[in-house]
């Protein structure tokens, strides 16, 4: 389970894993959804990063794409555009939830640790081919053996695209 | 061809350690972006006041040469106010992360054919790589905007989201085109593959992308997407200055309105270069296959390696001067044009690039097939084809929705009479 | 890379995905609360790419096809759930402009009008 020597790629690890853990803590964490969707966008890009460490450097950078570069823009856009109508509308309380929320969390995380501790023995390694992760072979595996749920994909994203226009519509 | 100074820089530099490697590309990274950016402005003003029939600032040095560094010695001692109100971390961040993106998009531009001309590194998906990092400047901006604590600050911020979120997809679209004509998000085979022969027919001129009809479209397309991603005029609106006071930037002073500044004309260059290299044939110096002409024409042979030893030996030499080309654009296009309105952004942006972008990026895959199986001719027959139908249907859908919306001249109670002179112009409602 | 193990990997999503799930119950603001959804599924993204790159040693055993199709698997899904993903914040965060734009309000223990 523990690795038996430190490496420096263990040690780029650790720094990299650690700021993600941080952020994904500073999203629940900050009062401030603003500072929360930093965080957030934080986490993407360190999370870019530990792709790219795995080796699927097309989904690293895709990660960046969508994610911190459109989806994460969208949220900041959102919370700002609500914070310009309301401010104080954003500022959360205190509430019983919380607590009970942690310990909720803190036991399914045990949980689900203990199970990975019988599931995970020594004998996985990073045993895929290098390439793994270039655009060329992702590509040509997504167009012949999953073009039939890339097209689905596409139809369901179309719908996203036609629903999101109907609801930010005033009058249809 | 081996010229000297390859032959000199490739011996010197394998023979250097390699952390001096490393910092030599590190260095060939910031220099220009440090040195070239006051010289920048400098240029700005001059040209705009040029092309504005004024004189621009010609006090400070021969030409105003120095003036930049007057403007800089001026806003680091100023005085840095920093408002009351605000969010202190995101209004300290803002600045910096507005100049992220212009180095890290440099890391890639390829100034020469040689490897260390790249000053980091060359990766293997180098476009993708660009378009990651160049949606992550706009976090700059909305930071900014809304850490200030300031109405006005905050609507540039936003302005400068939905403008992005809407200007980066037909970038992406116009790009894709590229690649899948090249098939390749390299950067430097990009520009390898634009020194084949033009249309694949004509064998004394290189294929640069501006060149053929499908490129031509996509780099008019993406120029236009540059210019809204750099937030210049005529797409500066997050920072209108008559609507908005200075936008984004309107509680910086000193400094980090310096930062910004920087960030932003940093970019420009960054973009600029990005065009070069996949439009514009990148680091060679003329479209033309020296060593096909020398063929050619044996009498011009001496010539023609003349210029073949220029083309690869000062390689950088000649990206820079595209770059300077792109940044000229940029001044005349801000001279040229004046701002557009939000909503004209807005259907610009989604109403005629994404469509004509996407088509082009379709149209592409049509000639690829058509020229691979019925031959080059029957290739280029068959994408005309296509847009001359989707320009046809275009045009159509367009005139349709204005006319159900009630947006011809006509119903807006405007008529135009003969060549301008007299115009009767009615406001409705 | 050299020298971590998947069991990092894997204990790095499930801390991600622990902490998205304990977002969603606590916070009472419905994007910070999207937000959360959205680590979670990045969470998850993270143990597709994580086993897609390290395989149990049986995996040798397999053919060249069998391997090829086990290691793209992952990132296979890594693509579906970002479109997926994209998409839904499309449509979630139009329906908060929307609900906002009702109720004046957007207070995820106030929206409670679907009680009966």
């Amino acid at each position: 389970m523990l690795p038996e020597q430190i490496t420096p790629g263990l040690l780029v690890f650790a720094a990299m894993g650690g700021i993600a853990a941080l952020a994904a803590l500073g999203v629940i964490l900050f009062p401030n959804a603003v500072r929360s969707a930093l965080c957030l966008v934080l986490n993407f890009f360190v999370l870019a990063g530990l792709y790219f460490t795995l080796g699927a450097e097309l989904l690293g950078i895709t990660q960046i794409v969508v994610y911190t570069g459109a989806i994460m823009v969208l949220f900041l856009f959102v919370i700002m555009l609500l914070n310009l109508a309301a401010p104080q509308q954003l500022n959360e309380k205190g509430d019983i939830k919380k607590p009970l929320g942690v310990v909720m969390g803190l036991g399914m995380l045990a949980l689900i640790l203990a199970q990975l501790q019988v599931a995970i023995g020594k004998d996985f390694g990073p045993r895929s081919e290098a390439n793994f992760g270039t655009p060329e072979v992702v590509g040509r595996t997504l167009f012949t053996l999953y073009a039939f749920p890339l097209e689905i994909v596409g139809i369901l994203l179309v719908v996203g695209i036609v629903g999101s226009i109907l609801l930010a519509k005033r009058k249809i | 061809m081996r010229g000297i100074l390859q032959i000199l820089t490739e011996e010197w530099t394998t023979s250097l350690p390699g952390w001096v490697q490393a910092l030599l590309r590190a260095l060939l990274l910031v220099l220009p972006l440090l040195i070239l950016v006051p010289g920048l402005i400098w240029l700005e003003r001059r040209l705009l006041s040029w092309m504005q029939d004024r004189i621009g600032p010609n006090r400070v040095g021969p030409k105003g040469l120095l003036q930049p560094i007057a403007d800089g010695v001026k806003l680091f001692f100023k005085e840095d106010i920093t408002p009351s109100h605000i969010d202190r971390f995101i209004y300290f961040i803002a600045p910096a992360i507005a100049l992220f993106p212009a180095f890290a998009i440099g890391g890639t531009l390829p100034w020469g054919p040689l490897y260390w001309l790249t000053p980091v590194a060359d990766v293997n998906i180098g476009i993708l790589y660009m378009l990651a990092i160049s949606s992550l400047g706009v976090y700059g901006v909305v930071l900014a905007g809304y850490g200030s604590d300031n109405k006005y600050s905050l609507m540039g911020g936003l302005r400068a989201s939905a403008q992005l979120i809407s200007y980066e997809l037909a970038m992406g679209m116009s790009l894709a085109a590229i690649v899948l004509a090249t098939g390749s998000l390299k950067m430097t085979s990009i520009v390898y593959l634009q020194q084949q022969p033009l249309w694949d027919t004509v064998n004394i001129l290189q294929n640069w992308f501006i060149f053929t009809p499908f490129g031509f479209i996509s780099a008019v397309i993406f120029l236009i997407c540059m210019v809204a991603e750099t937030n210049r005029a005529p797409f500066d609106l997050p920072e209108a200055e008559n609507e908005l006071i200075a936008g984004y930037h309107t509680e910086y002073s000193s400094m980090k309105f310096a930062v910004f500044f920087m960030g932003e004309y940093a970019a420009m260059f960054v973009f600029s270069g990005v065009f070069a290299a996949i439009f514009l044939g990148g680091y060679n110096l003329l479209p033309i296959r020296w060593e096909v002409l020398s063929e050619l024409a044996p009498s011009l042979a001496g010539f023609c390696r003349f210029m073949e030893w220029m083309n690869v030996n000062f390689s950088w030499l000649w990206f820079l001067g595209k770059c300077a080309f792109g940044i000229c654009v940029y001044i005349w296009i801000r001279a040229t044009l004046p701002r557009l309105r939000y909503d004209q952004l807005m259907s610009l942006g989604w109403r005629s690039l994404l469509p004509i972008a996407v088509t082009n990026f379709m149209l592409v895959a049509l000639w690829m097939v058509v020229s691979r199986v019925y031959g080059p001719a029957n290739g280029w027959i068959s994408y005309f084809v296509g847009a001359i139908i989707f320009a046809i249907g275009y045009s159509n859908v367009t005139s349709a929705s204005r006319r159900a919306k009630g947006d011809t001249l006509e119903q807006r109670g405007i008529t135009m009479t003969d060549g301008g002179a007299r115009r009767t112009i009615e406001v409705i409602k | 890379m050299q020298g971590v193990p998947l069991f990092a990997y894997i204990a790095l999503a499930l801390f991600m995905f622990t902490v998205g799930t304990v977002g969603v119950i606590i916070r009472r603001n419905p994007i910070v609360i999207f937000m959360c959804v959205e680590l979670m599924l990045n969470a998850v993204n993270l143990t597709f790419l994580a086993f897609a790159r390290y395989m149990p040693a049986m995996a040798l055993q397999h053919n060249a096809a069998q391997r090829a199709q086990s290691q793209m698997a992952g990132q296979m899904m890594v693509i579906f759930v970002m479109a997926v993903a994209a998409a839904e914040v499309a449509v979630g965060l139009g329906i908060i402009m929307a609900i906002y734009r009702l109720r004046e309000n957007i207070d995820i223990d106030e929206l409670n009008l679907l009680k009966g």
